[in-house]
């Protein structure tokens, strides 16, 4: 079956929205939603650093792009989720075209460390920004009444969706999974045999003809607009941003850890990743009242890590 | 050679983990609905760990005296108080998640918030969208934007909190006539809102800002900043700052000196016993914001002197690891607690309409004095005190237990002592 | 004008011993990460480790924090040694290391040791005390000029100097400490002279960690400290460390005393709040430039 990942990937969607429709239980969809947008964080990640060997350390200074170009739309045009979402991928995708241009002259653990300069200078930025609510952060009230070609999507009564944390809930599904397509697209393609080179040996793959810079531009900016993406709802769903919780570090570590514990070389890698490790971290901080869930998933990404050198992947691989 | 797993055993693999992660999410849909008797549930988050958990762990001993006492007198409604609560980890992504959790799974009935702005602003949607009486503890005007009627601060500030915060500050230091003024603040939620309102007051005098920076909440060195600062020749200096921040200010006060006549303002982390006892000498002469101080004019808030004694006897006795003293915030959760199972307690039922609509219509009387709230929720009138740290000699964390260390200045119904000029104190 | 140079003297002098402040947070992680390419993420976490030692040392006996960290110094060595062997069991052992993967393990590793801490010492900010805080030597130089120096800056700064040479003298002019050199670069030299890689970079690596004793209690000296402290500074010390250039200890002081300066001019003369987008700018900046850090010997890849 040629098109059998695309079928899934559709048939998820669907299986989403039915979701939206029959649950009632709302608990399902916030869980969800912090779940998933790791999902996309950590895939986009992997496009970069796991095919091409470009570690990203800032990614939370992209995740942030996307929320505070949300932000600024709220304040400035008041256009609703769908529009936030675009603009965020766009502002971030720029930011990874920009990036991209830093690997002409830094490899290794210098990209990674100019990634989180780069983030802690937005950073500073941001919180000198007041119009989108500077250092003191800002309440994003959702639009009351989201549309979209004539599609009213979150209300009580008439809306496709009854309310926002299901509307939120669904993109951020359509978006993973949209995300995880094209990672699959980009590991089977002529882009991914290329970065795969490009992480072995850049200076053999350049001697083989291999167009590395273009490559890499390819791979940075479609790695920030996935990041972009992601972000662009967090305003949304926290209805109070400020840059420490934008910025917060936590997202840099948890996109690369993911992957990591996923397994790196394939899409199901970091899905998997962010399944267990978002999920081990949303189950410790929810059914644990006390500091011990820190502990909880501080020992599970160490023991995570251990047991499965190769990622929970390559921990597969071993055992047929 | 990157083919690990063959393409449909990989797609089943993803297959197999969603349904898991449904299969997981299964129990949680279908919760037992609550019967009379069982106890009356309140949920909140707490930040345990992570940079506001010296504030978190205090305020939930407070929730928890509060549960303590009230079921001692037989509960609400006659039916046990249970507190249900989970560590935010001071992120306030967490937040949406956990309200979700207590009011979908583990079905609580009333709803208290986190501690801090940050962390009480993300569960406003989903009170809003139950349509659940809200109390926000020490968060700093989140209900502009919203405008809703069921949310309820615990924030002694006043109706505009940001202003109404140094609003006595300013009354205190009239006396001196000054002229201009300096404003530090750290580059945060809490301590940017404080610096507004001080803005907005500084102005409101005619005083002229001479300086105005924020800094970076890392910054470990403070020295470069109070330069800067005195060599506009300020009259005053306030600072709004965070426990890290107002240490290091403290010490290069005490390392470059100033010629200014009153320092402080907004300074948070100079209530808590640690830091106090740890800076000891160099506090003199401090001019800064406190919520209870134990002076005797303090015994006009009825209970919370008994209330600080079990708190202190209880850290005491079980050898907890939260502040030794509890002044900063115990009386406040508490207070926030206690405030709507008073409601509940007069409205006779869990009806939150009701409890709003009766806690918008009457004064309360609790442990931090009488609350009477405005139209936004918010308190009608600032009780924020203003303290001045006076003759302390040494690092010993008793002497702050005992009153004399820190006066009260303002308001002055509650007034014990007389401003002092910063640099009189410090000799 | 008077006003100017006098804000300037004071702004250079204290960015200078801020330097040495920094240089003595990150001078563990220029050994760990700088030659071993451990990507030690909790570094700073085990520095609070060593400032709440410092922390009781002081408050339950009175002893000189300082005094306290070189005590500690032994027992962190020991715990770099058991960490290692941790590190290598799971990581380098099978031969593809990939440096990553440990970054997630010290993710982890940061998250026990913050819990572990609030289990045993609470959340609240702690305070050391010793007579050189809070107080200053006052040099006056002309009219309306004079400087301050913090003594707790100062003995910061002289501590890290102090460590930062004898480390670097160990570097260069022990036959150990060179084998530590040339591990970061031919393993399989180090082999055929006899040496067994695995035995030095454990040395090397327990010697990292033992800088935290001394690191941490500096840092409780400077600034009051709490569990979660450390993850501020993560940023700034891998900065730092590579600011410097891999390998290089002595580009690690140096880069750390060119960002305390910055730090301490742009606080001074343009806004604090800008500082760590200044100081993160120089590094971008020298990395467009020299991409191997400013002391840093081998070009480009690790």
């Amino acid at each position: 079956m040629k098109y059998l990942f695309e079928i899934v990937a559709l048939l998820l969607i669907v299986a989403a929205f039915v979701m939206t429709q029959v649950i009632s239980n709302q608990f399902v969809f916030f869980v969800g939603f912090v779940i998933l947008q790791y999902v996309v964080m950590a895939t986009a990640w992997n496009v970069l650093g796991g095919y091409g060997g470009y570690v990203n350390f800032g990614s939370a200074g992209f995740l942030a792009v996307g929320a505070y170009t949300s932000v600024a739309l709220i304040n400035f045009l008041g256009v609703g989720l769908i529009e936030q979402m675009i603009a965020g991928g766009i502002i971030a995708g720029l930011l990874g075209l920009g990036t991209g241009y830093l690997t002409l002259r830094l490899r290794g653990v210098y990209f990674a460390i100019a990634t989180l300069a780069l983030a802690i200078i937005l950073e500073t930025v941001v919180a000198h920004w007041d119009y989108v609510g500077g250092a003191a952060g800002t309440s994003i009230l959702p639009a009351r009444k989201p549309e979209l070609l004539g599609i009213l999507f979150v209300d009580r009564k008439d809306g496709v969706f009854t309310n926002y944390k299901e509307f939120l809930f669904f993109l951020m599904v359509a978006v993973a999974v949209l995300s995880v397509w094209v990672a699959r697209w980009i590991e089977n393609s002529k882009l991914g045999r290329g970065l795969n080179a490009i992480k072995d040996s850049e200076d053999a793959a350049e001697c083989m003809g291999v167009p590395t810079l273009r490559l890499k531009l390819y791979a940075t900016t479609i790695s920030g607009v996935m990041m972009g993406v992601a972000g662009a709802p967090l305003a949304s769903y926290l209805t109070f941003i400020d840059p420490l919780s934008a910025f917060n570090l936590e997202y840099a570590v948890n996109a690369i850890a993911m992957p990591m514990i996923g397994g790196t070389i394939t899409w199901i890698g970091p899905v998997i990743g962010a399944i267990l490790l978002g999920g081990a971290q949303q189950w410790a901080s929810l059914f644990i009242s006390s500091e011990l869930n820190l502990l909880i998933v501080g020992v599970l990404l160490v023991v995570f890590v251990i047991i499965a050198p190769g990622g929970i992947v390559g921990w597969f691989k071993k055992s047929r | 050679m990157t083919r690990i797993l063959a393409n449909r055993a990989r797609v089943w693999l993803l297959g197999g983990l969603m349904a898991a992660a449904f299969v997981l999410s299964a129990p949680f849909a279908t919760p037992a609905k609550a019967q009379s008797g069982d106890p009356i549930k309140v949920g909140f988050s707490m930040a345990l760990t992570g940079a506001l958990a010296g504030g978190g762990q205090q305020a939930l001993l407070g929730i928890q005296l509060w549960a303590e006492d009230v079921n001692k007198s037989g509960g609400l409604l006659g039916r046990p108080v249970e507190l249900v609560f989970y560590d935010d980890q001071t992120n306030p992504k967490n937040v949406p998640g956990i309200y979700s959790k207590l009011l979908d799974v583990d079905k609580v009935d009333l709803l208290l918030s986190g501690y801090g702005t940050n962390l009480a602003a993300p569960a406003m949607p989903i009170a809003i969208e139950r349509e659940m009486v809200l109390m926000g503890l020490f968060a700093m005007d989140i209900n502009t934007k919203w405008q809703y009627e069921k949310y309820f601060s615990i924030l002694p500030a006043g109706p505009k909190p940001a202003e109404g915060f140094s609003q006595y500050w300013f009354d205190a230091v009239k006396q001196y006539n000054p002229k201009t003024i300096a404003v530090i603040a750290a580059d945060a939620e809490f301590a940017q809102n404080l610096k507004k309102g001080a803005i907005v007051n500084a102005k409101k005098m005619g005083l002229d800002i001479v300086y105005e920076e924020n800094y970076n909440p890392k910054t470990p060195d403070f020295t470069p900043i109070i330069r800067a600062a005195n060599a506009k020749k300020p009259d005053l200096i306030y600072i709004a700052s965070y426990p890290n921040g107002s240490t290091g200010l403290v010490r290069a006060l005490a390392e470059v000196g100033t010629d200014a006549k009153a320092v402080g303002g907004g300074m948070v982390g100079l209530q808590f016993a640690g830091i106090m006892a740890g800076l000891g000498p160099m506090l003199n002469g401090i001019l800064n914001y406190d919520f209870f101080v134990p002076e005797p004019t303090m015994n006009l808030y009825p209970g919370a002197s008994e209330l600080i004694g079990r708190y202190q006897a209880k850290v005491k006795a079980e050898n907890l690891k939260v502040d030794a003293l509890g002044y900063y915030l115990v009386p406040w959760s508490y207070a926030n607690a206690d405030v709507l199972g008073q409601a509940v307690k007069a409205v006779g039922s869990l009806d939150q309409d009701k409890i709003a609509e009766y806690i918008h219509n009457n004064e309360f009387t609790s442990v931090v004095g009488k609350i009477k709230f405005g139209d936004n929720g918010e308190w009608v009138q600032s009780r924020t005190i203003i303290v001045q740290y006076q003759g302390i000699t040494n690092n010993d964390l008793d002497q702050f237990a005992r009153a004399g260390t820190r006066k009260i200045l303002a308001p002055a119904d509650i007034k014990t002592g007389d401003l002092q000029s910063f640099n009189d104190l410090r000799k | 004008m008077a006003t100017f140079i006098d804000l300037l003297l004071n702004a250079l002098v204290v960015g200078i011993l801020l330097g040495g402040f920094y240089a003595a947070l990150s001078i563990g992680l220029s050994i760990t990460f700088g030659l071993l390419d451990v990507v030690n993420i909790a570094h700073p976490t085990i520095l609070i480790l060593g400032a709440f030692v410092a922390f009781i040392l002081n408050s339950q006996l009175g002893l000189d924090p300082i005094l306290a960290g070189l005590i500690a110094t032994p027992v962190f060595y020991g715990f770099g040694w058991v960490i290692y062997q941790l590190y290598y069991n799971s990581f380098e052992k099978s031969g593809e290391t990939d440096s990553l993967r440990g970054l997630a393990f010290f993710f982890g590793l940061l998250f026990i040791i913050e819990v572990g801490l609030i289990i045993q010492f609470g959340v609240d900010h702690r305070l050391v005390e010793a007579p050189y805080i809070g107080d200053s030597a006052n040099i006056v130089i002309g009219e309306e000029i004079d400087v301050a120096i913090p003594y707790r800056l100062l003995v910061a700064f002289v501590a890290a100097l102090i460590a930062t040479f004898a480390i670097q003298l160990y570097l260069t002019r022990t036959f150990f400490g060179r084998a530590v050199r040339a591990v970061a670069q031919d393993m399989m030299a180090l082999r055929l002279m006899g040496v067994d890689p695995i035995k030095v970079k454990r040395i090397a690596f327990a010697l990292g960690m033992a800088t935290a004793g001394v690191g941490g209690a500096l840092m409780i000296i400077v600034l009051p400290i709490e569990p979660s402290v450390g993850r501020l500074y993560i940023g700034n010390v891998f900065a730092i460390v590579v600011l410097g250039g891999l390998g290089s200890v002595k580009g690690t002081l140096y880069a750390a005393v060119i960002i305390g300066i910055a730090e301490s001019i742009v606080a001074t003369f343009f806004g604090p709040s800008w500082a760590p987008a200044v100081s993160f700018g120089i590094l971008l900046l020298v990395l467009a430039v020299r991409p191997e850090g400013l002391f840093g010997k081998t070009a480009g890849a690790h």
